[in-house]
């Protein structure tokens, strides 16, 4: 298949215009030696051919659609609505770039001002960016904005071991170069939450920042009031990685003074994907807000004075401020900011909060149902959300594999990966996509594992 | 508030359309007994977001929808942004439920497929830049300079030594400046010469044992091939420097050029751009990156490799310098490009960029007795001129571009390279047709005229658009970044 329109003739006559005889004529500029190398690659195909081969391929791989599912841990299955994805295929929104050009680009500025504005209303925060790559990117540019708001006279981050590792993990890689000092904060045994006395006692007038995660990695939610008050107390700035589908029951990150608030936004209605492309939610304080990374769209008027969207504070950005930008960021995740903010609008303040209860009540119910058997207990004291611990009698590895392989069914995550400590710790999920008779289901194959005692009702 | 005028759409934010008590989607009811929720402490007790129907939100976003200019609905030469036609196949088999209901984390023996399409798409991305080992991590253009520039970094410390610049030539675009930055390096700039390559003499004197590396873009943003390109290669690995190469260019370069045969140590490709993944109003994309063979130690974890006929994930790198970003980068967006490269195949790749090549020079010498060339040599995927010509009667390259908004075409970009005066960079891609490009070309040799005998109709366009031009400056002194009740217009 090829995407090149042009007849022979037409081609004929354009070389003639440009006045040479072939087209390999237009690459006389390149070191012969190199020129026109052959590339090792199959022939192409149609689109009838290509269809075949990617759903042979598609059914190689089990989907979440067809197995129950207890996996989270940073990426959530969730429903979409049927408007959502006939919305965004819109080649009107789907084939255009950053909006450049605001007076034929208001479909996807104003967007982008309702993104701004739906994601300051999850977090209560003043203001908000429109898209980082991920949650992750979004906390470790976090990090590093929270070092230049102290005009990086501090370096020192402290970051709780409950977050998310490889949210960790990116923070790490984003600091390498930067002479930043990554404090790990360990988290509480008994609450899975951050240990508030390893904070003060980690806390100096080098710090710049605490970073934790809410909910956090263990489902556990945090006590934002006591930490953005110990971190406040030095100087230094409260950064919250936070949960935008958890944010529809729990008080949000700005209610306890955080400075940057961050998220991950997948749950918001977009597909799992194998992990991408999601999209980073950004939301600071306005007094922050020329340190904030990324684009943002602001409200003006036109010549006739019509209320209209353009990009604005573009000093920030690396195509005006280049070496001094306040970061190096420039396509983003617009159309999955898009797809967050049908969804947003689509579900609405009843919807969300709904979808936030559905949650709520079938990952207790699991974990209710779960607890009862003997030698499953929860990890951790104190509320939770969607997801949570439990303490199992068999490595969860090997239940994974069993359920899988015997029934099916997807399980949760096996903590051990990345917390050596947390042997036979076992992450689970549950979402409005998960009915009833699932969640029975896996309480009951759990049960049923070779060596498991039976359900005592 | 009317919506409509005429069949113009006047659209009120979202916000504006909420009502009190108004339900939108539905959810199913609870199945399972409810728990005591935690205590009151930890709740919120108003979520401020919209109240609106399901009717409300679909005619809301396609009215907004129909404010925008885009790739499906006309020519948009937008340069550097490389903005071909998306092949609705691609999104057709993106959106397959194999490839769309995926956890992350689900065990290596359940996606087999698709660390199959990952672990294939590294090796066609490997071939083409003759550089053999990728990452499909970075999620963007600049996510895979960030992930190069901290792999050149990465190298210095193997060797025990820290190094504190980084050479960028001046016609780059931000992100490489802004990346080196990240990286804490500092940022040398190197001169362009009247010929448009990089100034030889420039760049070997700024070379010192304190140089970590080269950041190039080849074609550079001039849309030149850099004829000294093997000559600058030699130069800084004669300081045991490494060079990143900026692959937002290589639409010109599949089949034409390898970079590996080049010299270059590293390069990242934007799917989003070479390989027809959609713009999606300014992302997502992904920014594959692909390295020298001694340099894959460096990689970000994990990279998908294969033993017997098992894909797996392997983490156990241990010189890597870790996540660039949480799970495996764009997955679904790799989806398309690769979809596009297997259509394509050997031969329609190397048709692609021998025809963008085509086009772009096919305007350049239509053009060029009316616009300025400030380089006069053929070009390779784009051409760059100057509006110079026309500023002198008061007509700004902007204003060049807002007139061709009024004839359906979206203007090339305009805010760089930095060292052309008033550049018009005009990147036509090789999916459009010749009857585009000849429109295209009529309309600025007719805009050309018009700045000479009419510069007041190019000065106030557009004439015909949902609004006219926007008060930036208003809109930067008193920035209005959220909607508000109070604020409520
Ligand atoms: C020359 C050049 N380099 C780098 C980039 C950055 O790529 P991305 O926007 O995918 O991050 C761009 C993007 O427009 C570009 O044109």
């Amino acid at each position: 298949m090829r995407y090149t329109p042009h007849t022979e003739a037409e081609r004929q006559a354009m070389l003639k215009a440009i006045g040479v005889e072939r087209i390999e004529d237009l690459f006389a500029d390149i070191p012969a030696q190199v020129r026109f190398p052959s590339l090792d690659l199959p022939e192409g195909m149609s689109e009838l051919e290509a269809q075949r081969l990617f759903a042979a391929l598609a059914a190689e791989n089990a989907t979440v659609a067809t197995h129950p599912c207890f996996l989270g841990a940073g990426a959530y299955y969730h429903f979409t609505p049927a408007l959502l994805t006939h919305l965004l295929f819109r080649g009107e929104f789907y084939t255009a770039y950053t909006p450049y050009q605001p007076e034929i680009s208001q479909g996807t500025l104003q967007v982008i001002f309702e993104f701004q504005t739906l994601v300051c209303q999850l977090t209560g925060m003043d203001v908000a960016n429109a898209s980082m790559y991920d949650g992750s990117t979004a906390l470790a540019e976090a990090a590093l904005m929270a070092v230049r708001l102290t005009r990086s006279r501090r370096t020192r981050l402290l970051i709780s071991e409950a977050v998310h590792p490889e949210y960790r993990d990116v923070v790490a890689t984003y600091s390498q170069g930067m002479d930043i000092e990554l404090v790990p904060i360990p988290f509480d045994r008994r609450n899975g939450t951050t240990d508030v006395e390893a904070v003060r006692a980690a806390l100096n007038e080098h710090t710049a920042a605490l970073i934790v995660q809410y909910p956090n990695f263990f489902g556990q939610i945090e006590p934002l009031g006591q930490l953005g008050e110990l971190i406040h107390g030095v100087g230094g700035h409260f950064v919250v990685s936070a949960d935008p589908v958890a944010l529809g029951l729990l008080k949000p990150p700005g209610d306890f003074g955080a400075d940057i608030v961050t998220a991950e936004g997948q749950s918001l209605g977009i597909p799992l994907m194998y992990g991408g492309p999601y999209v980073g939610l950004f939301a600071t304080r306005m007094k922050h807000v020329r340190q904030m990374p990324g684009r943002v769209a602001g409200q003006t008027v036109d010549i006739e004075g019509r209320r209209g969207f353009v990009l604005t504070l573009q000093a920030r950005e690396q195509h005006i401020r280049r070496e001094k930008a306040t970061s190096n960021i420039c396509t983003n995740e617009a159309l999955i900011a898009t797809a967050v903010t049908i969804y947003l609008s689509a579900v609405g303040r009843h919807g969300l909060r709904q979808v936030a209860n559905l949650c709520y009540h079938k990952a207790h119910y699991l974990a209710q149902r779960l607890t009862a058997l003997d030698g499953y207990e929860l990890a951790f004291e104190g509320p939770f959300v969607r997801e949570f611990a439990v303490r199992t009698p068999v490595p969860p590895a090997e239940l994974n594999r069993y359920l899988w392989e015997t029934h099916g069914i997807i399980g949760g995550y096996d903590l051990e990966r990345a917390y050596p400590e947390l042997k036979n710790h076992w992450l689970l999920t549950a979402t409005e996509m998960n009915a009833r008779a699932d969640i029975d289901r896996l309480v009951e194959a759990v049960a049923g594992y070779p060596g498991s005692p039976a359900p005592s009702r | 508030m009317p919506n409509t005028y005429g069949f113009v759409p006047r659209e009120p934010l979202i916000f504006e359309h909420s009502v009190p008590g108004r339900r939108g989607v539905e959810l199913p009811p609870l199945d399972v007994p409810e728990a005591e929720l935690p205590p009151e402490e930890y709740l919120r007790d108003e979520l401020p977001l919209p109240e609106v129907s399901e009717t409300d939100v679909v005619r809301h976003f396609t009215r907004l929808s129909q404010l925008n200019f885009a790739v499906d609905i006309g020519f948009y030469p937008l340069g550097s942004c490389t903005m071909k036609y998306n092949p609705k196949v691609n999104d057709a088999i993106a959106n397959l439920a194999g490839f769309l209901h995926l956890h992350p984390y689900q065990d290596e023996t359940t996606v087999q497929g698709i660390l199959r399409l990952m672990y294939e798409l590294q090796a066609w991305l490997g071939e083409i830049a003759g550089l053999p080992a990728v990452t499909l991590q970075p999620s963007a253009g600049a996510h895979g300079e960030l992930t190069g520039v901290l792999i050149i970094h990465a190298y210095h410390t193997s060797k025990g030594r820290r190094r504190h610049v980084i050479l960028v030539p001046d016609s780059a675009h931000g992100t490489n400046p802004a990346t080196v930055a990240m990286v804490g390096y500092r940022t040398v700039s190197i001169p362009t010469g009247a010929d448009g390559n990089m100034d030889l003499d420039a760049l070997k004197a700024a070379l010192n044992e304190d140089v970590a590396g080269l950041m190039i873009t080849n074609p550079s943003t001039l849309g030149l091939f850099e004829e000294h390109i093997l000559e600058v290669a030699e130069a800084i690995h004669s300081v045991d420097g490494l060079i990143y190469m900026d692959g937002a260019n290589m639409n010109a370069m599949v089949g034409v050029a390898k970079p590996g045969d080049l010299g270059m140590d590293i390069l990242h490709y934007n799917l989003h751009k070479t390989f027809s993944v959609p713009h999606g109003g300014g992302g997502p994309g992904a920014g594959a990156t692909a390295v020298r063979a001694d340099l894959a130690r460096f990689l970000p974890v994990p990279v998908v490799a294969k033993e017997g006929d098992r894909y797996y994930l392997d983490y156990d790198r241990p010189e890597s310098i870790g996540r660039v970003r949480a799970f495996y980068g764009n997955v679904n967006n790799m989806v398309r490009g690769y979809v596009y490269m297997r259509m394509l195949g050997r031969e329609g790749l190397e048709d692609m960029s021998r025809t963008a090549v085509l086009n772009a020079n096919y305007i350049r010498v239509q053009l060029q007795d009316l616009y300025d060339l400030p380089y006069d040599r053929i070009c390779k995927h784009e051409v760059v001129f100057s509006g110079k010509r026309q500023a002198k009667k008061g007509v700004r390259t902007l204003d060049i571009a807002k007139r061709l908004i009024d004839f359906g075409i979206h203007p090339p970009t305009i805010y760089f390279p930095l060292i052309v005066e008033e550049a018009l960079m005009i990147e036509p891609t090789e999916t459009e047709s010749k009857a585009t490009l000849d429109h295209f070309i009529a309309v600025m040799r007719r805009i050309a005229e018009e700045a000479e005998i009419d510069p007041d109709t190019v000065r106030s366009a557009p004439h015909v658009t949902p609004v006219r031009r926007l008060d930036e400056a208003r809109a930067a002194r008193r920035p209005v970044l959220r909607w508000t009740p109070e604020g409520a217009s």
